[in-house]
């Protein structure tokens, strides 16, 4: 105690020299802030730093809305008004209904339901088997396979297009839901991963205990390891419903009918198709970006949980 | 491909920079903390196309966002990405506004820095820039080189900005090396071809990574022997 107090001045002098703004100053309030609650004026001025930021990261957002809420006329006049009066609603129902965009979120949801399952099930078996199983060669066979996350998209893209145009299963859902099934889709090596760090944190004592009272594996991977589970099927459950949402390359390669199309397929066509009419763009924009910034607020409990398992890895 | 490389070198370290700035940031106690947070990561949430149909209106040379503002300002406007020399340029500034992911990454290893060191330092007198020099930055570089590694295979494989916003032009300006690729396969029909130019991204790609871990060993590591 005798040895720190004299020390402590000279933390206390650092913060003093706060009344100068120097570069450095700016750039390790960070670090002071960690243990010392930090001068009340840093505070605010990091306060006031951050909303700055944050009103700059909005400011596309806001764009969309009022350009969304905006007939061509109102968008075409110098200088531009930033809030549009009156509001032009009406660019919601007709560039909805401008192309068939309820038949694209049905498509789109049929495909997130028959991926999200596919991918919860069988990642999380052959997470299973990595985490809880042991088998010759096991070590092996997971290293190989976290190697491929860094095989380029590009490379599989063709030789998976010649598979699916063989098959003739083009202009089906199949090769956008198929992999899924087998623990391939998108993100999948990712989910694995993500599955099998997750199982080594659950006691082994439970599977053990398990085994003694005669279960198969199967019984220990559904009553034992699934149901202790939970947070991490959650965030696959998130993250491979927005990849699917997002995902623009599968269905542009794999869908060419109109009605099959998915919502992020529609809207670009909807783009080539009303270049200039930028509050029906905008309003169609809006729509499909919505439904992911909902579901981001209402489960954003698990995406800071995933975050943190992820953090995890790195 | 000399397209991608700039995008590359243009994009990740601005995103390296600006998502480790703002996570140092967010690291503090403030008011609104997770509210501040949030915000920094909704852009990354959007789904591609649909932000890609937002730029495109929001470099709109005519009455878009930017050259609204400019003109407020009175100052020069600017064609973005239907010029040659501004394309790649605004695409980098549209990629860094979803810097919330490297940023989300970069708050986790902030966390992970044991509390102890911290204290220790500034037991020791350090001030807050030698705390950040000292004992923040050396624990960070594992997780500032996992960024990089993943920033540049991910700009390397650029194909919506390409495909929805501006076709590979002006003048193949924008045109990325995956927008070739699928323009050579989908458009052109040479599959093999495409396979090749595939095959080619891989190696390099991978040459790229070893070599970011090869000279990650003199920078990534210095937490093992202490600072410097």
């Amino acid at each position: 105690m005798t040895t720190t107090r004299p020390t402590h001045p000279v933390a206390n002098d650092a913060s003093t020299r706060d009344g100068r703004i120097t570069p450095t100053d700016r750039l390790s309030r960070p670090t002071r802030g960690r243990q010392h609650r930090g001068s009340p004026v840093g505070r605010t001025l990091l306060w006031v730093v951050l909303a700055i930021g944050a009103l700059v990261m909005l400011i596309p957002f806001g764009w969309l809305v009022r350009s969304a809420l905006m007939t061509d006329d109102q968008i075409f006049i110098a200088p531009p008004e930033l809030v549009p009066k009156p509001f032009a609603w009406t660019n919601f129902s007709e560039s909805l209904t401008a192309q068939p965009f309820a038949l694209y979120l049905l498509n789109t949801m049929i495909i997130e339901v028959v991926v999200v399952v596919g991918t919860v099930l069988t990642c999380s078996i052959v997470a299973f088997s990595f985490a809880r199983l042991r088998w010759r060669g096991r070590n092996v066979v997971f290293a190989i396979l976290l190697t491929s996350v860094m095989l380029p998209y590009a490379v599989t893209l063709v030789p998976t297009f010649v598979l699916w145009s063989q098959l003739s299963a083009l202009n089906t859902f199949l090769p956008l839901t198929v992999p899924a099934w087998f623990a391939g889709a998108g993100g999948g090596v990712f989910n694995i991963f993500l599955m099998r760090q997750f199982f080594l944190t659950i006691p082994f004592e439970l599977d053990e205990a398990a085994y003694i009272d005669g279960a198969t594996p199967w019984k220990v991977f559904w009553m034992v390891i699934m149901p202790n589970s939970k947070p991490v099927i959650v965030v696959v459950v998130i993250f491979t419903f927005i990849g699917v949402w997002n995902d623009f390359l599968g269905p542009l390669l794999y869908l060419s009918d109109q009605d099959k199309f998915t919502l992020a397929l529609g809207l670009a066509s909807f783009q080539s198709n009303y270049t200039a009419q930028w509050g029906y763009l905008m309003a169609a924009s809006t729509v499909v970006i919505l439904p992911i910034i909902i579901l981001f607020f209402v489960l954003q409990r698990y995406f800071v949980e995933g975050v943190t398992l992820t953090g995890i890895k790195s | 491909m000399t397209v991608t490389t700039y995008y590359t070198l243009g994009s990740v370290p601005v995103v390296l920079v600006v998502g480790f700035v703002v996570a140092l940031m967010l690291n503090q106690k403030v008011r609104w903390l997770s509210f501040w947070r949030t915000i920094y990561y909704l852009p990354t949430l959007v789904p591609a196309i649909a932000s890609a149909v937002l730029w495109i209106w929001i470099f709109n040379p005519g009455f878009g966002l930017f050259n609204s503002l400019l003109r407020q300002a009175n100052l020069p406007t600017s064609q973005w990405i239907y010029s040659e020399t501004a394309a790649i340029p605004s695409l980098i500034l549209m990629s860094t506004w979803g810097f919330g992911n490297a940023m989300v990454i970069f708050l986790a290893g902030l966390q992970g820095i044991p509390r102890q060191l911290l204290e220790a330092a500034s037991i020791d007198g350090g001030g807050p820039w030698a705390r950040f020099r000292y004992v923040v930055l050396p624990f960070m570089t594992p997780t500032i080189f996992y960024n990089m590694v993943t920033g540049v295979i991910g700009t390397f494989q650029v194909f919506n900005q390409a495909y929805v916003m501006t076709q590979g032009g002006p003048n193949n300006a924008t045109l990325f090396y995956i927008y070739y690729l699928y323009r050579t396969a989908f458009t052109e029909g040479q599959m093999g071809y495409a396979s090749a130019l595939a095959w080619v991204l891989f190696v390099i790609v991978m040459i790229i990574t070893v070599a970011l871990f090869r000279n990650a060993r003199r920078w990534v590591y210095y937490e093992m022997g202490g600072a410097r």
